[in-house]
């Protein structure tokens, strides 16, 4: 069910300051687009107003359009608790819910959209766990509080909770930050996985990450600390890091500054 | 200082007679300084007085309630009575403790679920501006002395319950709880609403103060997963602050339980059970004190204290589990931090 | 399959139908008018009656109308809203009713007579008479209980956070907690079993010494918040100096906290200076004017309300003085609070970075 995002013009702010200023794009769907960019430049910004969970944020408001295929979620009437169903979002630290079990981690958000039976559950949670590269190493604890995994499986616990719902977009900020280099490298393959399926969107710190695991990649940039952050380009990732067609990113990617 | 004044005044050729070794040591171990010493055992000394104090009080009033109790010719326990004067003294605090209990049940049933709602209105549904104001305005509340609670409850209050008496017992006086004999609304009811109000500012703001420490983390992972705003709170703050709204309850508990200036004006005692919590009688521990104190003689207030030692082990064990929730809550929060 | 599952149970679109804006405040309204209306026509006349059928329509309203119009869901978190709301404004009548009756049944007879004169030939059914003698005796009490209080539990969580290692701190550190919840009238009782062996009379200091156990606990865990407020780095700046560490404690950890201690004890002064039950068993009462807190019984000003509401048979004189005693002592108790709110933002330490 993976969809397209189409932004337009979209300036989000807190309270008066403006975090980022007059972005547009296109995020194709079953793609995986990697936002980089100094610490500062409003890319979690920009990705958290894809689910508006921005506007969650006190003082937090957004001016534009994000068309999910043809749907404003910006537009009259649009709920965000739908918006949030849809477009499904894994966060820096894992957060699973530390007084539920595994099982109910995974089975949260089936929870909330409806009623499921017993066996429709089991099925949606084991798939999901599978889903998530973490079956085989909880399968006999599913009944444990999610706090005691590590902090890898913890993500990988989070990402199942995200994609048990089946949204049609998954975003993802700076997933990996927390973790040590082989868990990291277990998302990352995962992620690879995942794009079969759902539209992504990651922000990361780490280029080499952008590189090994987006298709696309946007580069966002701030002109002074202080500054609304921009969209500098967004190309191919293999242009983007071979031959981008903005000094600024070179400058970036070569490490001459950020 | 003071060796290098004894070197330069003393003759250099006469042998220096070497300092004690006690006195080295001494010297050599910073925390042993006569200073540090005094300090510390000012200090240390304070805390122990905190803790004689505590025993004291265990001692004393057992002490006394003993005298009272041998000489009791009804039961302790199980007397429907309190006569201390005259030869033949019988007295008991079944009445009381049921008074006590029941006043206690009826103020938490209605100040836990609305203290909890008013810290979830503070910390997730208030406008933001007003949340400052709102908790400054509770927290003077916390503040009013309690004998102006009791003189507003016995003159405010009281005279505003015999319309909700009236409707309670044309609806469900045939339970016998809510049976109304048309007396003044001096009764357990009346008593429980009051010390709910009286509660509510505390167990509001320990709740408050649980729930502003839920990790947003937590909370923008129900968001995520498109939960309302009612489920973010039941998926995310209230299983994070349960314990926490637990151990607030039994601080306002321990305050309901003990409390004697509000009960003693509103409550209209007598020495007997009472079906019915619209009718006024009964009693409390504390009330019961407050009431009985100026005529009683040495023997009476013995009896009186040996009702307040009761009173006084209930609260401790009442506190003491609230505490007990409390520092495991620390642990279980410390290893999820 | 539990692809379809999902299918079937999602939403359709990312619209829902939704209440307009206006939506909960024609509920408002409308369960209140409803509420007064129930009201008249059964003829209730309590205000608590018509408020609580207003209350409960309003949440049932809102129930009904959300889960046709919106869902079950959107309902649920409704409803909850319109709970806390309605929990909210409950509790905001008592204590508004509590406020405005005090003031307005308090200034009737608060005058500088009335704070400048004692009960000593007023019969308690009489109109005059005043609180000097109260409010004399309740700053005696008060101040000698602060004298003993506030020096042993600043000491004891200056014990606590700078030296408290091992059990006894741990078993001070849980009496403190356990003391907390002491009731006033066990604090009394303790006092009184004392001078039942000594064959003592009532008088003000008993009083202050059943305060003092009651201010102790409240003072050692708000100046044990502050201690801890204090940064390690600046104990170790000053003991790398060579600084002992009792002068360390005086000379840099009380300072930089002395704003917020002096906060917690103000706010001490304040719970203590309300209590009445200890002040009953131990210092009596007295309508004349005693300035000796150490012969004699003597007034307080919370003793002084309990007494004019309780021994006066229902004059109302009596009830006008116990109301202008209570405004004079919520006056004192909330100036003593702001000030030390007042004085913990002025002296907070700064934790810019």
């Amino acid at each position: 069910m993976a969809k397209r995002i189409d932004v337009s013009g979209l300036t989000a702010y807190y309270g008066s300051h403006k975090a980022i200023d007059d972005i547009s794009m296109t995020v194709e769907p079953r793609s995986v687009t990697a936002f980089i960019g100094p610490s500062g430049c409003g890319k979690s910004t920009f990705l958290r107003t894809l689910n508006r969970m921005h506007e969650v944020t006190p003082g937090g408001r957004v001016e534009g359009k994000v068309l999910l295929d043809d749907e404003d979620l910006y537009g009259a009437g649009v709920d965000p608790v739908s918006v949030r169903r849809e477009v499904g979002m894994v966060f820096q630290r894992p957060n699973p819910f530390p007084t539920m079990s595994i099982f109910d981690n995974v089975a949260a958000g089936l929870r909330l959209n409806g009623n499921y039976r017993k066996s429709e559950l089991n099925d949606i949670v084991e798939k999901s766990l599978r889903g998530a590269n973490l079956w085989n190493e909880v399968k006999d604890r599913l009944n444990k509080p999610g706090s005691g995994l590590s902090g890898g499986q913890q993500q990988r616990l989070c990402i199942a909770r995200a994609i048990a719902v089946e949204p049609d977009v998954l975003l993802m900020d700076e997933p990996c930050s927390a973790l040590d280099p082989i868990s990291t490298l277990a998302i990352e393959d995962l992620i690879g996985e995942l794009k079969e399926r759902f539209t992504i969107v990651i922000v990361t710190h780490n280029m080499q990450q952008a590189a090994r695991v987006s298709d696309r990649t946007a580069f966002f940039n701030l002109a002074a600390v202080g500054q609304p952050g921009k969209l500098v380009e967004i190309d191919d990732t293999e242009r983007i890091f071979s031959n981008p067609s903005v000094q600024a990113t070179e400058d970036y990617i070569s490490g001459r500054f950020g | 200082m003071d060796i290098s004044t004894k070197t330069h005044d003393a003759p250099p050729p006469p042998p220096q007679p070497r300092p004690a070794p006690a006195e080295q040591k001494r010297a050599a171990r910073g925390a042993t300084r006569p200073g540090d010493r005094i300090f510390l055992g000012l200090t240390r000394g304070s805390g122990i007085l905190l803790l004689v104090i505590m025993a004291a009080i265990a001692v004393f009033l057992s002490y006394r309630a003993s005298l009272a109790i041998s000489k009791d010719n009804g039961n302790f326990l199980t007397t429907f009575e309190w006569v201390t004067a005259g030869l033949e003294p019988r007295f008991g605090i079944a009445v009381l403790a049921v008074g006590t209990v029941v006043s206690s049940i009826i103020a938490m049933a209605i100040a836990v679920p609305i203290a909890v709602a008013i810290a979830l209105f503070l910390t997730h549904y208030a406008p933001r501006r007003l949340r400052g104001p709102i908790a400054y305005v509770i927290d003077l509340l916390a503040a009013v002395p309690s004998i102006v609670y009791g003189l507003w409850g016995a003159l405010i209050l009281v005279p505003h319950m015999n319309g909700l008496f009236g409707w309670l017992d044309d609806y469900l006086g045939w339970t016998g709880i809510f049976a109304w004999d048309e007396g003044a609304p001096r009764a357990m009811l009346t008593v429980g609403i009051l010390l709910a109000i009286m509660i509510l500012p505390i167990i509001t703001n320990v709740s408050r103060e649980v729930f502003r420490q839920v990790p947003q983390m937590h909370e923008e992972a129900a968001l995520a997963l498109g939960a309302t705003r009612w489920e973010v709170v039941r998926m995310a703050v209230l299983p994070f602050g349960r314990s926490g709204v637990i151990s607030a309850s039994m601080l306002g508990l321990g305050r309901a339980l003990g409390e004697t200036m509000a009960v003693a004006t509103v409550l209209s005692p007598d020495f007997d059970l009472h079906a019915s919590l619209l009718n006024p009688g009964g009693g409390t521990f504390a009330q019961n004190i407050a009431a009985k104190f100026s005529e009683a003689d040495e023997f009476g207030r013995d009896a009186l204290i040996a009702s307040g030692l009761v009173l006084f082990v209930i609260t401790l064990l009442v506190n003491g589990a609230a505490r007990l929730i409390i520092a495991r809550r620390k642990e279980y929060s410390g290893a999820n931090a | 399959m539990s692809h379809a599952a999902i299918a079937d149970k999602r939403p359709g679109s990312l619209r829902g139908a939704r209440l307009p804006q206006w939506g909960p405040y024609a509920i408002a309204a409308g369960s209140v008018a409803a509420g007064l209306g129930i009201s008249a026509g059964a003829g209730l006349h309590s205000s608590i009656q018509w408020a609580l059928i207003a209350a409960v329509l309003y949440v049932l309203g809102t129930y009904g109308i959300a889960a046709r119009v919106e869902g079950r869901r959107q309902a649920k978190d409704r409803v909850a809203t319109s709970f806390v709301w309605v929990a909210f404004l409950l509790a905001v009548i008592p204590l508004a009713s509590l406020v405005w009756a005090t003031v307005k049944r308090g200034v009737k007879v608060l005058d500088g007579y009335f704070l400048t004169h004692s009960m000593g030939v007023v019969a308690d059914s009489e109109p005059g008479g005043g609180i000097y003698h109260a409010i004399l005796g309740s700053l005696e009490q008060v101040g000698l209980a602060t004298l003993i209080g506030a020096p042993i539990g600043v000491l004891t969580a200056i014990y606590l956070v700078e030296y408290g290692r091992g059990r006894l701190a741990k078993a001070v550190t849980f009496f403190v907690d356990v003391m907390t919840g002491i009731p006033s009238i066990v604090a009394g009782l303790f006092i009184l079993s004392i001078m039942l062996m000594l064959k003592m009379q009532p008088f003000g200091f008993a009083g202050s010494l059943a305060l003092a156990i009651l201010m102790m606990p409240v003072v050692v865990r708000s100046t044990e918040e502050m201690l801890k407020l204090v940064p390690n780095e600046l104990r170790e700046a000053s003991l790398a100096l060579g600084v002992p560490k009792w002068r360390t404690i005086l000379k840099v950890v009380l300072p930089t906290s002395i704003g917020g201690i002096t906060t917690g004890v103000m706010l001490a002064i304040a719970r203590i200076a309300g209590e009445t039950a200890p002040v009953l068993l131990l210092v009596f009462g007295n309508p004349f004017i005693n300035s000796n807190p150490f012969e004699g019984a003597q007034a307080s000003l919370p003793l002084y309300i309990y007494q004019q509401y309780s021994q006066s048979a229902g004059s109302t004189y009596a009830y006008d003085r116990a109301w202008a005693a209570s405004l004079t002592l919520i006056a004192f108790v909330m100036i003593l609070n702001l000030l030390a709110r007042g004085i913990a933002r002025w002296k907070a330490p700064k934790t810019g970075r």
